[in-house]
């Protein structure tokens, strides 16, 4: 890094933002209101935070994925023509090809409701209501025996389920 | 020039099985011609003698070269959802021409409206903001040559046997361009950053909402919200009208068409940073966020499907690259590993670019393995394919960058083996 990349460095990690800087930047963004960003906010962490008002069990989301997702993703989620999204549980150590799915791989559940919502299904994604969201990822929670088949997920319940490979990851440093 | 010594029977042999010294076609002491005499006098064709064609608008290459093309796949009932690979053994030089880039893509091309197209910043930042092209192209610009390579790109080594086919299916998801924009840091800091923050996550505005999280000390440092590939705006299935580039680190965090900023404390899990891009050991756990691609070599002419046309002298050339820096050198084995020689790496060689490296050969006519092994400027050795999964488990699948060998027959033609 070259002193003017550190200073900008430091300048923004100590939050000192354009007042300082930006009689030099050109500072042609505009401001986003609040309203305008709510509409692009759709990812969603661990904590869950930013998760909509609404809910769905998995016996709702049965027939969402009957209609909508079966096509790809097998029955009840088998798998073929594309990802298979149940089972597998066991299959993760040694050298067998593994079976990664939500149930067997995925470590967070509120990472459900950010892939279903904003990518799924792939021919129109963003068209699940909220509720098909929450009743999606409650069957394929559900059907990997991580809840029961009544259990509500919403904005409470989803970021509290604790997923089966939730400390299967470490994070990457250089030479392991 | 000096002139090369001649003191053995081989006198420029630098490394078994015919390697010659780097320096020799450069110092003009080899001859390539047999310098046989030609009865019939040169042709005369008829475009020697009529006018040719007319100017176009856009140029496109030589009707002779229709095999230079992209191979590609995509996911069962979906026509833009997999990738394209780069005809790396049909190209030569650093840079790859825009219609080769690779292309991968989690649902197809956007086609995006330049001046509909905005970027917003926001999240843990004191101003949130939203910019357009317009606006963007006001901004001082700086460039970066740079490669891009996706996490799965040699992905087939993994496999038990060699899968028998070439440098384009097997490593063709790299590419190498110059890429022009505005740099990241300037404005996060015109949004004024939250000290609190750590992570950003980068959005696209494909219909897949392709989104992975990124160390804010990378958006910080070298980062580039890039609007020009190559000199030209960034062509579409790159990204157009902005992608992110990230210097060095895994392709998919490269975010296309880039719509989205958000400046967060902690890395957002989402679905191409948890379920995929993660590499999966032989105890069950996983690494994440493996950002950077390590250095990695393959010798692209000669290669599959380029068949030796006889015994005698030919250049070995290929690429070399690494997420970490310099490429510092590059070694080339026309003996399956026994002994190595130093390649000439061409100028320039830059940081987190592909770099070519060419060596003479002069080969015998006898079974040969080529084998190339590169090593950047942080003393990183390129492993062997069997060290590399040894060292972790074939069910890593992403990140693989052991090295590719090629098999060459006495009858000329040319195989992936392993070695």
């Amino acid at each position: 890094m070259s002193m003017h990349d550190r200073w900008l460095l430091a300048a923004a990690l100590l939050g000192l933002g354009c007042g300082v800087v930006g009689a030099q930047s050109p500072d042609l963004g505009r401001a986003a209101t609040p309203e305008e960003i709510a509409a692009w906010d759709i990812s969603i962490d661990p904590s869950g935070a930013g998760l909509p008002a609404g809910g769905g069990t998995a016996r709702q989301g049965e027939a969402i994925f009957a209609a909508k997702c079966a096509a790809c993703h097998g029955e009840k989620g088998a798998g073929k023509p594309n990802d298979q999204l149940v089972g597998g549980s066991g299959t993760l150590t040694g050298d067998k090809p593994p079976v990664k799915t939500v149930g067997s791989y995925w470590p967070y559940a509120t990472t459900l409701f950010d892939y279903i919502r904003r990518a799924m299904p792939l021919n129109e994604s963003k068209t699940l209501a909220n509720d098909e969201v929450y009743a999606l990822a409650a069957y394929l929670l559900q059907l990997n025996g991580i809840i029961g088949e009544s259990d509500t997920m919403d904005a409470q319940t989803l970021p509290k389920v604790r997923m089966p490979n939730r400390e299967g990851f470490v994070v990457f440093t250089r030479g392991r | 020039m000096r002139r090369l010594r001649q003191k053995k029977s081989t006198p420029e042999q630098v490394a078994g099985n015919g390697l010659i010294d780097r320096r020799l076609f450069l110092a003009g002491g080899v001859a390539l011609a047999s310098g046989a005499a030609r009865a019939d006098p040169l042709p005369i064709e008829p475009y020697m003698r009529t006018p040719g064609a007319g100017f176009a608008a856009y140029g496109q290459p030589s009707n002779h070269e229709s095999k230079t093309a992209r191979i590609f796949a995509s996911a069962p009932g979906t026509t833009g959802t997999g990738a394209s690979r780069t005809p790396l053994h049909l190209l030569d030089g650093m840079i790859t021409p825009n219609g080769l880039h690779f292309e991968r893509s989690h649902s197809g091309i956007p086609d995006i409206n330049p001046d509909a197209h905005r970027l917003l910043i926001h999240g843990l930042v004191r101003r949130p903001l939203i910019f357009s092209l317009d606006a963007l192209a006001r901004y001082p610009m700086e460039s970066r040559i740079t490669f891009l390579e996706c996490a799965g790109n040699g992905q087939l080594l993994n496999q038990k046997e060699p899968v028998q086919t070439g440098a384009q299916a097997l490593q063709g998801l790299v590419s190498c361009a110059e890429w022009t924009g505005v740099r990241l840091a300037v404005l996060l800091q015109e949004a004024g950053v939250d000290p609190k923050a750590q992570w950003i996550l980068a959005e696209g505005a494909d219909a897949a909402g392709m989104s992975r999280s990124v160390p804010l000390a990378k958006a910080m440092d070298d980062a580039l919200i890039a609007l020009y590939q190559n000199g030209e705006r960034v062509r579409p299935a790159n990204g157009y009208p902005m992608r992110l580039l990230l210097p060095g680190y895994e392709g998919n965090t490269n975010v296309k068409w880039l719509r989205r900023i958000k400046v967060t404390e902690g890395p957002t899990m989402t679905k191409d940073e948890t379920s995929k891009y993660t590499l999966l050991g032989a105890d069950g756990k996983a690494l994440q966020f493996v950002f950077p691609m390590e250095a990695k070599s393959l010798i692209t002419r000669p290669s599959p499907g380029l068949a030796m046309q006889g015994a005698g002298l030919y250049e070995i050339s290929g690429l070399a690259w690494s997420g970490y820096g310099r490429i510092a050198k590059v070694e080339v084995s026309a003996d399956g590993g026994k002994s190595f020689a130093p390649a000439a790496l061409q100028e320039p060689v830059l940081s987190k670019a592909l770099t070519r490296f060419r060596i003479p050969w002069r080969w015998d006519g006898g079974p040969a393995v080529l084998q190339s092994r590169a090593t950047d400027a942080s003393g990183y050795v390129q492993p062997t394919r069997a060290e590399l999964i040894a060292r972790r488990s074939p069910n890593g699948i992403y990140h693989f960058n052991g090295m590719t060998s090629w098999s060459v027959a006495p009858n000329g033609e040319i195989k992936h083996v392993y070695a």
